[in-house]
């Protein structure tokens, strides 16, 4: 064991803080669940590829930095220390790209991960349906064969960012005959293809963060599928591996909350210690957040020396997803009564992570989920 | 930047649970708990001939010379074992303290060959704990006073100090009230030495609680996960229910985020950080909330069987909960917390964590 950065890891961290100090819009950019905003979102992201930031852990030759998980832990510290914009095309870089790097052709890597990494390609995610929520294996939406494409119908839905987006990647059921996880194909779809209907779903703070697509006879080529036919569930489930495990939830991203919490008790502490429980949260928010980054960096090391993330996955997406939503709440009890002031400019932030904590326990597979993975494979407890 | 432990490591862990297993299964504790003295010599001889006690002690003085980092392991082992204080309080903690003494002290050369050897049991009290530990069988009574002119630490035989027992709900406890008088004869250390060894012998014992703390936890979830499996009502093992999968879910993750906690709070120790206090704090605070759910899990997924002296379950719940407050209070440890991170240049934020 040894916590200290090596030399060469230090110099990253200055190369990265003094990129970003030089980089980041002093203005902060509008939401990205805007179309003004998104756009905004696609050119930082489009100046960071460019100067090979979008996403340091990809091979070089893929539009990536080559960095290792100790590196990009390093990286995500100084993205969120600089308050640097959110990551609009996470779908694809985070979630994706992991999966065409294990999964993909070197045709299909070649043809997606550059134009992914440069937003070029704005992904959003088909796995819900209507009747297919925390019980994935449900999905009816179909991909039948037909020479050398697949025809699809159905419909998905709760896709974030498919307003805006312009492909897909998710999980069709090309075998008609089958049921639960088998007979399911991965495919990654044009949302220009003629058939597709996207109509906006309104989230809780009034924006089209999300959006139901409707697929009706859309022709999708082979060479657009992932992995085998009737494997789609195995490389879902990479995925949601990767999504739930380490990559989509930096631990930065809670520090710098954490950090912020602190420094909005510092300005309203006489009145925050009026309740003696405010001063215990802020505390349990930096313990937390401390505790999921020195998670991360013991998974990290770990994987480095050939450790696969497993099932203890699911307790991240439960920590990361409490940890936020008490964060967030113990702000609004230090704002009070202007917590609901949405215009205030010391409100807005806490208000808008506010109402999207109240997401966190759902999405990416519900808590609840997480809990039953927990106890069937960590534990071994028999299936109800 | 390595956040792992060797091979080395892990394997004397292993072998050390194994050795526990076996030795200090929890019927052999019950019949330990029956005695007066509530110690096995036979025990402690054969826990010696194994190294633990020497692990701690510098080389130079027949010991193995390792660290907390190692400890960090052991005492979590300890932990799952229940094993009572007198052994990390002996081997790791006064070990620690003693090897902390300036070189060439009588005191060093006296007694750190004798914890390796397995051949004495060492007491130590704090200001922070209003009572001390195993002084009873102890051969070796470190104990603070506060005068006047400051803090000192002392130095006495058995003979020196009288003894009021305080039974605790914990039977593998030995608690009591100690009568003595401090004296120069008895002073081993004065002024910003004292308090400095106060204070690393504070972080340390924290940690060392911590890891305890982690142990208990994982042995409660152990013990829920083999009952839940084998009880049935409803014609199922009742570990299909749900309700009963979240609980002991919520038990595992308790855990997963302590640990790495608590490996950063011994490093801290290991490596005299500047933060060593906070993360110290930060790791009992964790275990303990760890400790503490799992106590209450385990007792309600056990039923009424939770509830009767019978079950060995109770073994461990009583230390969790005992543990809590041994090494400074929850209160303790928060107020320490809240006074280096809420004031002004606190060390928050992305990339502070080392």
């Amino acid at each position: 064991m040894d916590l200290t950065y090596t030399p060469a890891q230090q110099a990253f961290r200055v190369e990265v803080r003094e990129w970003l100090r030089t980089h980041v819009p002093r203005e902060s950019l509008a939401s990205y669940d805007t179309r003004e905003g998104f756009e905004q979102h696609k050119r930082w992201e489009a100046h960071l590829a460019d100067a090979g930031w979008s996403s340091v852990t990809w091979p070089r030759e893929l539009g990536g930095r080559g960095c290792d998980l100790i590196e990009w832990l390093i990286f995500e510290e100084e993205y969120w220390a600089a308050d640097a914009p959110m990551r609009v095309n996470q779908n694809g870089i985070l979630l994706l790209g992991p999966t065409l790097m294990e999964f993909g052709t070197p045709e299909q890597k070649a043809r997606f991960l550059p134009g992914t990494a440069r937003c070029d390609l704005m992904w959003a995610q088909g796995w819900s349906e209507p009747n297919a929520g925390s019980d994935m294996a449900a999905i009816t939406s179909r991909a039948i064969r037909d020479g050398d494409h697949y025809v699809l119908n159905g419909q998905k839905t709760w896709s974030t960012r498919a307003v805006f987006a312009n492909w897909l990647f998710g999980l069709f059921r090309s075998d008609p005959q089958s049921s639960r996880h088998n007979g399911l194909t991965y495919l990654m779809v044009p949302l220009d293809a003629p058939g597709i209907t996207i109509r906006p779903i309104q989230a809780l703070n009034g924006k089209q963060a999300f959006a139901e697509i409707f697929f009706d006879e859309v022709r999708v080529p082979v060479a657009n599928r992932l992995g085998g036919e009737g494997e789609g569930w195995n490389v879902a489930m990479a995925t949601a591996g990767f999504e739930r495990g380490l990559l989509l939830r930096s631990p930065a991203r809670y520090q710098r909350t954490a950090q912020k919490l602190v420094q909005l008790y510092q300005r309203h502490r006489a009145s925050a210690d009026r309740d003696p429980s405010i001063r215990e949260a802020v505390l349990r928010a930096w313990m937390g957040a401390e505790a999921y980054t020195l998670a991360s960096y013991h998974t990290v090391c770990r994987v480095q020396q050939g450790a696969r993330i497993g099932a203890e996955a699911s307790t991240n997406k439960i920590f990361w997803s409490e940890l936020d939503l008490e964060m967030h709440e113990t702000a609004m009890r230090i704002l009070g009564p202007r917590a609901e002031l949405r215009d205030d400019p010391e409100v807005h932030d806490w208000l808008e992570g506010f109402l999207f904590a109240q997401a966190g326990s759902i999405y990416a597979g519900s808590n609840e989920i997480q809990r039953n993975i927990i106890a069937e494979r960590l534990l071994g407890l028999p299936k109800s | 930047m390595d956040f792992t432990f060797n091979e080395d490591q892990l394997a004397l862990r292993d072998s050390v649970g194994r050795f526990l297993m076996v030795e200090a299964a929890p019927e052999k504790l019950r019949e330990i708990w029956q005695t007066d003295a509530g110690r096995s010599p036979a025990l402690r001889a054969k826990i010696a001939e194994q190294g633990l006690t020497a692990l701690s002690v510098p080389q130079e003085h027949g010991g193995l010379g390792f660290g907390d980092v190692d400890w960090s392991l052991m005492t979590q082992e300890l932990g799952y074992f229940a094993i009572p204080d007198s052994l990390a309080d002996t081997a790791y903690i006064s070990a620690a303290f003693l090897t902390a003494l300036p070189e060439g002290h009588a005191l060093r050369n006296e007694w750190l060959p004798r914890i390796a050897d397995g051949s004495c049991r060492i007491a130590i009290g704090h200001p922070v704990n209003p009572w001390v530990g195993d002084v009873q069988m102890a051969d070796l009574v470190l104990l603070p006073a506060d005068t006047p002119d400051g803090l000192s630490w002392h130095a006495l035989g058995p003979e020196q100090v009288s003894v009021e027992v305080l039974p605790s709900i914990d039977a593998s406890r030995r608690l009591s009230n100690v009568r003595w008088t401090p004296g120069a004869a008895t002073c081993i250390a004065e002024g910003a030495c004292a308090r400095a060894l106060a204070d690393e012998t504070l972080d340390r014992a924290t940690v060392n609680t911590a890891g305890q703390l982690v142990g208990l936890a994982q042995r409660m979830l152990d013990l829920s996960v083999d009952y839940a499996a084998q009880r049935k009502q409803f014609g199922k093992p009742i570990g299909s229910f749900q309700a009963v999968k979240h609980h002991l879910a919520d038990v595992v993750t308790k855990i997963e985020f302590a640990k790495p906690v608590l490996y950063r709070a011994a490093w801290a120790v290991a490596h005299e950080h500047p933060q060593r206090a906070v993360r110290a704090s930060h790791a009992k605070l964790v275990a303990a909330e760890a400790a503490w759910t799992a106590a209450r899990k385990a007792i309600q997924v056990h039923g009424a069987m939770g509830y009767t002296w019978e079950v060995d379950l109770q073994m461990f719940m009583k230390r969790a909960w005992v543990l809590d407050a041994a090494w400074g209070d929850r209160a303790f440890h928060k107020a320490r917390m809240a006074q280096a991170l809420l004031g002004d240049g606190a060390p928050l934020g992305p990339g502070a964590t080392f």
